[in-house]
């Protein structure tokens, strides 16, 4: 794509594996972003021109994003990020329609935004069931339906995980839950922007996005709220965002994160063979070269761009580190936690063994990437790993 | 172009590491910063701590104005067994631990050396102001830092030497002031930081012992105070409480100062000494001992001592009385010899040996 070759310090080649943290800024996405940091300055709420450019660039980035996931633009309330529209869905509807006592569904392997939303309803008086996942990070439909009491107000589940890109059957639990009439939130930040997404044809009532997953700035994600769902509010304050998300708009991010949508979708079938491929093409170098490796996740049902394996013996942060050190990134885990040496939550609730779980490393690509880039990771992946072995 | 050596540095957010670093890297070598983390974000002290999230954020600032890769090992768990764990061990036996030459043997010189290797390097580099030397044979010791005032070989006796030899002292050779400069002109962020020193050892509101006490969920030790004859006093609730020589804070009061004299863990007695000179000792026994720059074939060894990282070096006996035993003799008298502290041999600048003190002598 537009991506230069990223040069290091002691000249060497940089190769960057960890776009589930976060992804490089387009270069199409700053162009258009670049007019509303410079010129386009305007207050989207004040009346005059300065004003209508910027509401005006917004609009068309809100129709951008609704065109994404398959909504309409009123269905859409730009956040600061997915973590702040993951506490909007939870505590916003937790508040408007919870009482003391109210329960919400969720997942043991749900991203730190919704888990630690989940914590915190629950030291409010509310309780809330983490369902387990199976061996590939998948719930069980039977388990989910088993789990919707009448106490349930919502339900909160990812449909990719970050850490083993595992897609969830978030359409059958919506089904599931519609028939008991229970409210549904999906985390969908991984997934958008990476597989085609249809917020209807899912039938969620509330999904949080995030730009900078897909080459967009960091800083601005949306809430899709469907409409006829009364808005969850968390940032009260203006009129901004009809009402469901005050403060003055980040206008130039918004603009940004619209045009990452508009690539996406319009890159989405092509680059996820390319990515696909690619992905596997390192799986299988990686496998084929390297003993005693398993990927985690779900085949069948799983981003193309991630791919999580552990490294029997080996420490994954040790090995990440040393990566690193020759200019290739890759992360061990979530980047949202990975001060922490304790074994990922995700591959825990998955059963793996401490072990398995402390020698992991996640790979997740973008479309940046080439197969000589690929080629080489598996190389020097080999060599690392045989010297740390022995 | 040949590729440059590289070295991993321990930075622990503090201008002696973060100016350590800054030396290898005008020396040429390829700089690798590892921060470790000691205790959990909870546990650090507002500020101080060399163990927190605070002290890990300076380190990757300085590490940033650097320009060098920088990391976070966490080591809570190998610290709390391998330190904390030993440190309360010591304080139910009624000794007085120092945690920090502990540290510096099993996690800095012991498992951040291992990972230094694990990430191609062969060097360990510390801000310690201690020196390096070379035997003719090729066996490393340890010297004296050149800034008498910040020595702190005394922490690093316990090193062997072929740990030694992997280890770089950069800051070794320069005095804190020069030390303070270097920062400044660099542009460090933390130059002018205040000491990070023993920081690791401090909990929130509750003293080091008693805060390990809790962490292990152990019973104190309550027992009698006694006075020199072994008279009772009145009670208190824990040896691990009490340091020999210790003044301040017994819960007692006798109407005149008291100091502890000595601490029988077997029946929990703290005695008490109302004399100053109660607290003299004029030598003591060693467990523990290592010998670094000589080859222990003597009978008896005139060098200079110190049983306290604060103290003036004085000069004394050492009779080696068994592998790894010793009976010190001292030319003149000290105070508060402590047992659990260590005991630390010089002949000048260089670091002879060391060992633990297991008690002292009249």
């Amino acid at each position: 794509m537009n991506g230069e070759q990223t040069v290091g310090e002691r000249g060497m080649k940089r190769i960057y594996l960890d776009n589930n943290a976060t992804t490089r800024l387009d270069s199409e996405v700053l162009e258009e972003m670049l007019p509303y940091l410079r010129d386009h300055y305007g207050n989207p709420s004040s009346i005059h021109w300065f004003g209508q450019e910027a509401r005006r660039g917004m609009d068309r980035a809100r129709e951008r994003v609704a065109n994404l996931i398959g909504a309409s633009p009123d269905e859409i309330v730009f956040t600061s990020g997915g973590t702040e529209a993951d506490n909007q869905a939870l505590l916003g509807i937790a508040d408007t329609v919870g009482k003391p006592g109210s329960r919400i569904v969720t997942t043991a392997i749900e991203h730190q935004a919704v888990l630690n939303s989940c914590r915190y309803l629950e030291k409010k008086g509310f309780q809330v069931t983490y369902l387990p996942v199976d061996g590939q990070g998948r719930i069980d439909p039977g388990t989910f339906a088993d789990s919707l009491a009448d106490d349930v107000i919502l339900v909160s589940i990812m449909l990719a995980n970050n850490e083993v890109g595992t897609l969830q059957p978030v359409r059958e639990a919506v089904a599931i839950a519609k028939s008991r009439g229970i409210l549904f939130h999906t985390d969908a930040v991984q997934a958008a922007g990476r597989i085609p997404i249809d917020a209807h044809w899912l039938g969620v009532d509330l999904m949080s996005l995030s730009g900078h997953k897909f080459h967009g700035p960091k800083g601005c994600g949306a809430l899709y709220v469907r409409s006829g769902v009364t808005g969850p509010v968390l940032v009260h304050g203006g009129h901004h965002e009809r009402r469901r998300r005050a403060g003055t708009e980040n206008v130039a991010a918004i603009v940004g994160f619209g045009q990452a949508c508009r690539l996406a979708g319009m890159r989405l079938g092509e680059a996820n063979s390319v990515i696909g491929s690619l992905r596997d093409r390192l799986e299988q170098g990686i496998l084929e070269r390297v003993k005693g490796v398993k990927v985690n996740g779900c085949p069948e049902n799983r981003l193309p761009n991630t791919s999580n394996m552990s490294f029997e013996g080996v420490d994954g942060q040790l090995l990440a580190i040393n990566l690193d050190l020759k200019g290739i990134a890759v992360s061990t885990g979530s980047a949202c936690q990975s001060d922490t040496r304790e074994p990922s939550y995700v591959l825990s609730a998955m059963g793996c063994s401490t072990d398995q779980a402390s020698g992991c490393l996640r790979f997740s690509l973008s479309g940046d990437n080439t197969v000589e880039e690929i080629d080489s990771v598996v190389e020097v992946l080999q060599e690392l790993v045989e010297g740390l072995r022995c | 172009m040949l590729a440059k050596k590289r070295v991993v540095t321990a930075m622990s957010g503090g201008v002696d590491s973060s100016v350590a670093a800054a030396l290898l890297l005008e020396q040429g070598f390829e700089v690798v910063g590892v921060t470790l983390q000691l205790q959990a974000c909870h546990e650090s002290v507002e500020g101080g701590s060399c163990c927190g999230t605070d002290s890990i954020a300076q380190a990757g600032a300085a590490a940033g104005r650097l320009g060098i890769h920088h990391y976070v090992l966490d080591c809570r768990q190998p610290f709390q067994e391998a330190v904390l764990l030993r440190s309360w061990e010591e304080y139910s036996r009624g000794r007085t631990p120092n945690p920090c030459v502990i540290c510096n043997e099993r996690i800095k010189f012991g498992l951040l050396l291992d990972y230094a290797g694990f990430l191609g390097a062969d060097k360990l580099a510390t801000g310690h102001y201690a020196r390096v030397g070379v035997r003719k044979n090729g066996d490393a010791f340890l010297m004296r830092g050149a800034d008498a005032r910040k020595d702190q070989s005394y922490f690093l006796f316990s090193i062997c030497p072929d740990r030694l030899s992997a280890a770089m002292f950069p800051v070794g050779a320069l005095t804190k002031d020069t030390v303070r400069s270097i920062a400044r002109r660099m542009g460090l962020p933390n130059a002018d930081r205040q000491e990070s020193q023993d920081a690791c050892f401090v909990s929130k509101g509750t003293a080091y012992p008693e805060g390990l006490r809790l962490r292990f969920n152990e019973a104190a030790r309550p027992g009698p105070f006694l006075d020199e004859q072994g008279r009772p006093l009145g009670t208190h609730s824990g040896i691990h409480q009490f340091t020999v020589g210790q003044r301040r804070g017994l819960g007692i009061a006798l109407g005149s100062p008291a100091w502890v004299k000595s601490i029988d863990a077997e029946s929990g007695s703290v005695f008490l000494t109302t004399r100053k000179e109660g607290l003299i000792a004029r030598g003591l026994i060693a467990s523990g001992v290592r010998w670094h720059a000589l080859t222990p074939r003597f009978k008896r060894l005139r060098c200079s001592v110190q049983v306290r990282y604060n103290q003036m070096p004085i000069p004394a006996t050492v009779e080696p009385t068994g592998p790894a035993t010793a009976r010190v003799r001292f030319d003149r008298p000290l105070r508060a010899v402590t047992p659990g502290q260590a005991v630390v041999f010089f002949a000048g600048d260089r670091v002879l040996g060391g060992g633990w003190i297991d008690s002292s002598e009249q």
